[in-house]
């Protein structure tokens, strides 16, 4: 069976010869003239279309974005900030890279709505530091849109005025979760805010009502306005609706970013059909498919879930379709979109090593159980790959793993966590025997993961 | 008023317009630290005291305030590098399609360690956190620019690039 064509929404003018990142290109192909459209609707109609068209955050959590529209505190009288997370950082993810590259207008455009519907009068974008490339980009798609009165004062001759100003990070992870890239917006460390109280849309920058949206999600909008919340909602499936970019790196013949219908396209088609499977001699052995903090899943393991009806159905990790319910479902996550692919060539104590080396790195050291057991995860699988390995190990990194997840402050205690506590459900033989695989050497010198 | 810290700094009066244009992005001054920061350190190098001192004056900020900032995001740092700054990502999937290599070839090109200055003084070699372009790994940025699918064949063919470049300048 073929699969299915890829429906490019976001994706549409990506790589297209001859397509510019510049104002005048973008107007060419239509651009603006939604937003145009959009400042002669009343804001209540958008979030409204927002609401209807079930779009889910494309972030990695998946919250519906009109219900945490819906949620901003609009009474307290202070101003409500947007702030674009730009901070694209979850290992295995790099989608957000090609939109502020080439078509960071389609992005600005999504912001100008999103600003209009919900008042806000300052949003800021918060781009991760390692794209220095791309903040350059965004500011001067600002300053056109700026000089054709698409953003800034008296936006399309309203009374209404919105100014955007590009943030740069610093090559801080945590600045993903959304409090702490609140702090680091306000020149902090990035330690992220305990919640309750302080949930963005109530007690957000500068303490004041703050809506934060992924890239992806923020370019959705404009499409949303565009064909109307219900239209939108006829793509992909009930409950995960719209299109959805998927990045898939590692061990297949073609990675790279592709575009699909949520949940229209498998596991299985992506990476077999779409990316032509396997390298040459090789099978796959296992798969991340929402950026490296989604729990692994096995070749060969199945799925027993639940139909609407009652009855059961059982899915192999191929028959997985990839939205966001189905994978929460099998015990894993949609997340960031992110699909981490390894062959029979990996082995897993290896590829455990190298994410939790990243988790260690990355941990913003606030609450005790992560900043010390994400160390000590990783010092545990840096010491079975580089020194004395032993049989209950595994065992070891489980008793860490699960001392942290349910006790932080932030989701980055879960996300350190999950790919212990999967790597060890999953592949715990292989933990086991690590001491005595160690022994034999490598006959192909094969990869070195951490 | 002269600036005692603008002067040791040696600011371009570039990097002085783009500071004093950042501040009024922000309600808080505050904000504008990491911007600052980002501004100093692509003018002179790195952050010196002098700089942290001079952005906490700025700012409003007592100098513990940026000293924190500074300390907490990898991309800041307190002494100057190489020329040439060379980051290979070392994350999952860059690592799957071979990071490490690639890493240990920047090294011995450069006959230098990640995280130091080689001999020449030309780059530093650093091995950083996902560069978020998985799909083309492994990937390195040297200065700003990105590459993509560096394999050892292809760092060493940059590093003769980078040499070559160095030698002209000589």
């Amino acid at each position: 069976m073929a699969a299915p064509q890829q429906r490019r929404l976001i994706f549409k003018h990506i790589d297209e010869p001859g397509y510019t990142n510049d104002l005048a290109c973008y107007q060419r192909h239509g651009g603006y003239e939604i937003l145009k459209k959009a400042v002669r609707m009343p804001p209540p109609a958008i979030i409204d279309e927002v609401k209807k068209s079930g779009l889910r955050g494309r972030g990695g959590a998946g919250f519906p974005c009109g219900v945490k529209w819906g949620l901003v505190d609009r009474k307290s009288g202070k101003p409500i900030y947007l702030i674009v997370n730009a901070d694209e950082s979850e290992p295995g993810t790099f989608k957000d890279r090609y939109i502020i590259h080439q078509d960071p207008h389609q992005m600005i455009e999504g912001v100008m709505i999103s600003c209009w519907a919900n008042n806000v009068k300052q949003a800021y974008i918060y781009i991760r530091g390692e794209f220095p490339h791309g903040a350059r980009i965004l500011e001067k798609a600002i300053a056109e849109a700026r000089a054709a009165n698409l953003v800034g004062p008296n936006l399309l001759g309203t009374d209404y005025s919105c100014e955007i100003y590009v943030h740069r990070g610093a090559g801080a992870y945590i600045c993903g979760e959304e409090t702490g890239l609140i702090e680091s917006l306000e020149g902090k460390r990035a330690y992220p805010r305990i919640k309750p109280p302080y949930f963005p849309a109530v007690l957000g920058l500068y303490q004041c009502p703050t809506i934060v949206n992924n890239v992806e999600t923020l370019c959705h909008v404009k499409h949303i306005v565009d064909m109307g919340g219900d239209e939108y909602a006829k793509i992909g499936t009930p409950n995960n609706t719209g299109t959805r970019l998927l990045c898939v790196s590692g061990h297949v013949q073609k990675p790279g970013y592709y575009e699909y219908e949520v949940g229209k396209i498998t596991l299985g088609e992506l990476l077999n059909e779409v990316c032509g499977g396997p390298l040459p001699g090789r099978t796959f052995k296992a798969v991340i498919p929402g950026g490296s903090s989604a729990k692994i899943l096995k070749f060969g393991e199945t799925f027993t879930l639940k139909n609407k009806d009652g009855s059961t159905r059982t899915l192999t990790v191929e028959e997985l379709p990839m939205d966001f319910d189905t994978l929460a479902a099998a015990g894993t996550m949609g997340g960031s979109g992110g699909v981490i692919v390894m062959d029979d060539s990996v082995n897993m104590v290896e590829a455990l090593a190298n994410i939790n080396a990243f988790y260690a790195h990355e941990s913003c050291g606030q609450c005790t159980p992560c900043r010390e057991g994400s160390l000590w995860m990783k010092k545990i699988t840096a010491r079975m790959v580089h020194d004395t390995a032993r049989a209950d190990d595994g065992v070891l990194l489980k008793s860490v793993a699960d001392q942290i997840a349910g006790r932080t402050i932030c989701a980055f205690g879960e996300a350190c966590s999950w790919p212990t506590q999967s790597f060890i459900a999953k592949f715990g033989d292989e933990f086991k025997s690590y001491p005595e695989t160690k022994k034999v050497a490598k006959a192909d010198g094969a990869l070195e993961l951490v | 008023m002269v600036n005692l810290f603008e002067i040791l700094m040696n600011l371009k009066p570039e990097t002085l317009r783009q500071i004093d244009e950042v501040i009024t992005h922000y309600p808080v001054k505050r904000s504008a630290v990491l911007m600052l920061l980002h501004a100093i350190q692509e003018d002179v190098g790195y952050i010196s005291q002098e700089a942290i001192e001079w952005i906490a004056q700025k700012l409003e900020l007592q100098p513990i305030n940026v000293y924190e900032v500074v300390t907490f995001y990898p991309m800041f740092r307190q002494k100057p590098i190489g020329r040439r700054h060379i980051k290979v990502c070392r994350t999952l999937s860059c690592a799957l399609m071979g990071g490490y290599k690639t890493c240990e070839t920047f090294e011995k090109e450069f006959n230098t360690h990640r995280g130091e200055v080689s001999p020449d003084g030309e780059v530093t070699i650093e091995f950083v956190e996902c560069l978020a372009s998985c799909g083309t790994a492994p990937v390195v940025m040297i200065d700003d620019d990105l590459h993509e699918k560096v394999d050892v064949a292809k760092a060493k063919q940059l590093s003769a690039s980078l040499k070559q470049e160095a030698a002209q300048r000589r």
